[in-house]
Formats: structure tokens, sequence, C-alpha cells
């Protein structure tokens, strides 16, 4: 259950981009969660419901962008696009591939406003 | 001098991470303290941007002693404390632990019974060790006469594998009771493996455990990873295993 703490870092790093931008009101928050990148989506969800009450993500609405895999193959030079846990080329089964997306946290874009 | 707690550790620079980016700020909205409208700002940030920077930060610490620090990380009772208790046996690297739990402090207890310098974080209901508690245990211990400092993880297949807490390598132990399908249950944490050590292999006759499964599952994830039987009763399988710390000391591939 460590999407609470992802969840705290989330609203912490909102808060920041806030005060910088002289905003005092977050309206959504837009983020993309990789298939890989070890975070259950419904539970994150529920965490930040429940931990947005009492800040500035007060009134947020949150959009995940859930990312498959993206795979680079080396040996048939091929790009793989899917949801499997595996970084298996589905062209020519190489494993001998790089993973260009799908295994990270980012948080994308957040829409600000000022009561 | 560190800007948290006046430690000697040097505070990592925050603009010198190369994986911190930048949000792309608008400069109308810095500026214009009226922001009457909606703004939209667009950032690429990674969510545990903060926790990265520390996890940077503690590495630099443990470079700065010569220390090639190893995360250790399993599901509870896969034996990683026991491995730690026996290792010192077969190398002659000196190695401090770091030990992460719920409660107790008895990890660390039986490690000093070895004459291993041990420091347990307790994390109370934390289900993993981040950067800052390892941070705040490098306080108390000294890392002068060590070449090793190995970070014993919460037993947790899961959290752990999100959190970058500044060392150089992961090492993930999977014992031969556990099942060979926990790879292909636990995708994250394999993906994330530098190591993989099948720990208990004693107990391989009496379970139906196969290394080839193991291998297979591996590969569709972590293609290059090293797979290392052991059983503390084999002493060849410890030394292969003290082979493997000190092939990557000073954090080699």
């Amino acid at each position: 259950m460590h999407e609470y703490s992802i969840v705290t870092a989330l609203i912490e790093q909102c808060e920041k981009l806030a005060e910088q931008n002289s905003a005092n009101k977050i309206t959504r928050v837009d983020i993309k969660l990789g298939i890989l990148s070890g975070v259950e989506p419904a539970l994150l969800e529920t965490a930040f419901e429940a931990f947005k009450l009492e800040g500035i993500c007060h009134d947020a609405q949150l959009n995940m962008q859930i990312q498959p895999l993206v795979l680079q193959c080396h040996s048939c030079n091929e790009q793989t696009i899917h949801q499997q846990r595996s970084i298996v080329c589905d062209h020519c089964q190489s494993t001998n591939t790089k993973v260009l997306d799908g295994e990270e946290m980012l948080l994308m874009q957040l829409e600000l406003e000022q009561s | 001098m560190c800007q948290d707690c006046g430690c000697s550790i040097t505070r990592h620079d925050h603009s010198l991470s190369p994986s911190h980016s930048h949000a792309r700020v608008d400069d109308n909205i810095a500026t214009n303290p009226q922001l009457n409208d909606k703004k939209t700002l667009s950032v690429i940030h990674k969510i545990l941007d903060k926790n990265d920077i520390e996890a940077q930060h503690n590495r630099q610490h443990f470079e700065d002693k010569s220390v090639t620090a190893f995360n250790l990380m399993s599901s509870p009772g896969s034996g990683k404390t026991t491995l730690l208790e026996n290792l010192f046996q077969y190398t002659d690297l000196k190695y401090a632990v770091i030990e992460g739990d719920l409660e107790t402090s008895r990890d660390a207890d039986r490690l000093k019974a070895k004459g291993i310098e041990a420091f347990q974080i307790q994390t109370g209901a934390a289900c993993h060790l981040d950067a800052f508690m390892v941070h705040s245990a490098l306080h108390h211990i000294n890392l002068e006469s060590v070449d090793i400092c190995f970070v014993e993880n919460v037993g947790n297949l899961v959290c752990p594998a999100s959190y970058d807490v500044g060392t150089h390598k992961n090492v993930v132990l999977l014992s031969v009771p556990e099942g060979d399908d926990k790879i292909e249950k636990y995708p994250v944490m394999f993906r994330r493996a530098d190591v993989v050590l099948i720990t208990k292999s004693d107990l391989m006759p009496h379970f139906d455990f196969s290394i080839e499964e193991s291998k297979a599952q591996l590969k569709k994830l972590n293609p290059d990873i090293e797979l290392i039987e052991v059983s503390i009763k084999d002493p060849k399988s410890m030394e292969n295993v003290a082979i493997w710390f000190n092939k990557h000391l000073g954090g080699n591939a």
C-alpha cells in the first residue's frame, strides 16, 4: 500500500507548482502511470480522493493515463506497444529490446485557478 | 553540510540531477498575479522526484566513502537476514547493514551478535523504505571501515520496487518454498532486479520449484540478469554469492 506515500508526494508537488504560479486552486491533475511502474491505479485514485480534501487539490479532478509498454527492438527495429508485463518483442520474439515508456509515474499537467 | 539535519553528508544539488525534469512555466503566469482564467500548466515531473533526489544524495555519500550499496528485497522470510548473518564467512569484504522492518530490532540484533555493524529502521506502518529513511539511518552507521553497505528492505515484493533508496544494485531473493511463480506474479520487482538469488536451494527436492521456469519467466522481464542458487548449508553456493558481490563493487555492471 505505497499508493498513499505516492499520493502524498504527488500532492506536495502540485502545491509547490501552484505556489510557483501564484495559483490558489487546482482543478485538474493529469498523471501518467506505466503498467510496469509498480502502482495500482485504483488504489492510487482512492488515496488521492482521500488526501486531496485537506489542501489546494480539494476540488481537483484526477485523470490517469495508463501507459502501456513501448518497446524498441534492437533485433528487428520494430516497435511494440502492448499491455503484457513482458519486454519480449511482439514481432520477432527477441528480448533485445529497450523500454521507451511504461515504467514511470509522471505528473503531466495541472489546471490552475485563482479564485 | 546537509541542510535538513546538519549532518556532514553534502547536500545533493537540486539542479544537477539529470533525471530532474523542469516544469515548462508560462512566464505570463509567473509574472501576473491576477490569474483570472484557468491556466493549464504542462509539466513532466516524476512523481517520486523528491525521493529520487534524496536517493542520489545517499548514493553520493556512499561513493564519497568508497562504499558500494546493495538493496536487498524479497518477501518476508525468504532469508535476507540469514544470508547476511552467514556471508561474512565467505568474503574478506567488510559490510554494514541497514535493516528495515515494521517493528522490533530483532534483525539488527541478530547481525550485531555476529559482530556485523547494523542499524535498525522501524517503519511503523510503512511497507517499504524510502531514501529519506535510509538517509537518517546513515547517521548511525560508520562507513569508514566497510566496503559494502546492505540495505535490507522491508519484506515485501511490491512496494519497495518503486523506491530508489540510493543503493547501486538491487538484489532480489526468492526462496524455494515460495514457488517459481512469484516472478510472474510480481513483475515490477523482478524487472528492477540486478541479480536474483534463489535461496533455500537445499529444499529443492521437496518442492515443485523449477529453475528452468524461473529463468524463462525472468527472461521476459529482465533478460540479461544472473540467477544464483544459494543455500547457507552449501558453502560453494555462498562463495558464488560472495563472488557476485565482489564483482559488482563500485557499481560495476
